[in-house]
Parts: structure tokens; C-alpha cells; sequence
């Protein structure tokens, strides 16, 4: 008998400009193999990194933004976004990527993966987590 | 390392994953499954042709077991399943399959 524990990644940065956010989605998809509960969580600069519309073409660096879509494959179904964050950005739920997954127990019916939360549900989620890795 | 199409030379890793994406063609594909000591059926084709698609959608190559779950869901039970997938592709359904389909190596592959 195997234990599940409660993994949380905690996202704060931009999605270009360092690795982190793309190092941490890679470290979510392989963690994701492991059983284990998964929830990924998005404050300050990392609520960007869910914005629909990027494009890096420019930058000259791959756009990774359409992998947050497939994270319901990988059974990640809960992407926490904290509403101070978007507020203090000028960003509202319309400006991010609509992430969905699909509910094999519920005649795959498509939900939606963002869950938008306080300051105060924001630390209520990471009080209720067994691991917290933060990037 | 390169892999040779009809005189035009694709260059590939070592482990034979061409190193750029955009080179891929079918004749390609054909040249690899033949390194691969794969023999290109229509289920093979199917496989390939989806690992395309998710990738084109997802800029990822998914991890076999997301693979064989998706294969089930559109092609149905008798193909994806484990044991149909490692006939197909005896070195690993995602593994071998994305070399052929050009992708890079899947994440969480080691």
C-alpha cells in the first residue's frame, strides 16, 4: 500500500526571462507519473505564466504555454491562481488560457482546471499540502 | 549521426531523435522505423500520426502512460492497451514511436 501525499508547486515567476516556469512545468509532468496528489499554485508574476495569446516568436523562445493544457492528461487537475495577484496586474480570469480536464468517471465531461482564490484561500490550500516546492 | 533520405542527410542525437523538428517527412519516418527494425503498419501510422498531433497542440511528447490512455480513448481498447502498444513498438510505445514521429524524447523518459 502506497501513501498519497499532497504535492504543491508554487509558481511566482513571469514565464520568460528565467527558467523557473518552464523547469517547474517539466518537474510537474514528470512528478505526475508518481501517483501522488498534484496541484500546481500561481502568485505574483508566475499568474502570467497562464495568459492566453503568448507569443515568443521574437524572443526567440519556444512557447510553452499550450503544456499547461495537457496537464489534465497527467491527472494535474487543480491550478490554483490567487486574485490578489491577478487584480494587482491588471489581469482577470478572461485573460488566462481556458485549461480544462476531462472527468473519466463523469462520462469524461470537461471541467475547468483554474481555481481562482483569496490571499486567505491561497494559504489555506498550502496549510492543507504535505509538499510544497516553490519556484 | 545522421539519418540518409533519398541523398538528403538529417541529423539526429545519439540515441537517433533527429535534432531538428522540422525536418521530419513520412520518408523519414520509413528510413527511422527501419533503423528501429519496426515495420510501418496502419496502427503504427495511427500512433504516429497522434504523437504529431499532441505534440502540435501541446508542445509536448506525452509519457506513455498519457499515450496508451489517449490511444484508448480514440482508437479504442484493442489497440490501446499495453501489451497491443509494445507489440507495435517493442523499445517502448512512447520512446520508440516519438523517434519515428520526430518528437523529441518524451518527458520523464530516462
Amino acid at each position: 500500500m502506497s501513501i498519497v501525499k499532497k504535492f504543491l508547486y508554487v509558481n511566482r515567476k513571469a514565464p520568460y526571462g528565467t527558467i523557473y516556469a518552464q523547469e517547474a512545468l517539466e518537474v510537474v509532468l514528470i512528478g505526475a507519473a508518481f501517483d501522488q496528489d498534484v496541484s500546481m499554485a500561481f502568485l505574483d508574476d508566475g499568474v502570467f505564466q497562464l495568459t492566453k495569446g503568448q507569443d515568443t516568436k521574437e524572443a526567440g523562445l519556444k512557447n510553452f504555454s499550450p503544456t499547461f493544457r495537457a496537464l489534465g492528461d497527467y491527472e494535474v487537475t487543480k491550478l490554483y491562481v490567487e486574485q490578489e495577484s491577478l487584480d494587482e496586474r491588471g489581469l482577470t480570469l478572461d485573460d488566462l488560457q481556458d485549461i480544462q480536464w476531462e472527468d473519466e468517471d463523469d462520462d469524461y465531461a470537461e471541467k475547468p482546471s483554474i481555481i481562482v482564490v483569496s490571499r486567505a484561500g491561497m494559504a489555506d490550500v498550502m496549510a492543507d499540502q504535505d509538499v510544497i516546492l516553490s519556484f | 549521426m545522421a539519418y540518409d533520405v533519398n541523398g538528403t542527410t538529417i541529423e539526429h542525437d545519439e540515441e537517433g531523435y533527429i535534432t531538428t523538428l522540422s525536418e521530419w517527412t513520412k520518408e523519414l519516418a520509413e528510413v527511422i522505423s527501419k533503423a528501429e527494425d519496426v515495420d510501418m503498419g496502419e496502427e503504427h501510422w495511427a500512433v504516429v500520426n497522434f504523437l504529431r498531433d499532441y505534440y502540435e497542440e501541446y508542445q509536448i511528447a506525452p509519457a506513455v502512460r498519457v499515450l496508451i490512455k489517449s490511444i484508448k480513448k480514440s482508437m479504442g481498447p484493442e489497440v490501446g492497451n499495453n501489451k497491443y502498444m509494445y507489440e507495435l513498438f517493442p523499445y517502448g510505445p512512447a520512446k520508440q514511436a516519438c523517434k519515428i514521429a520526430g518528437l523529441p524524447k518524451p518527458t520523464g523518459c530516462v
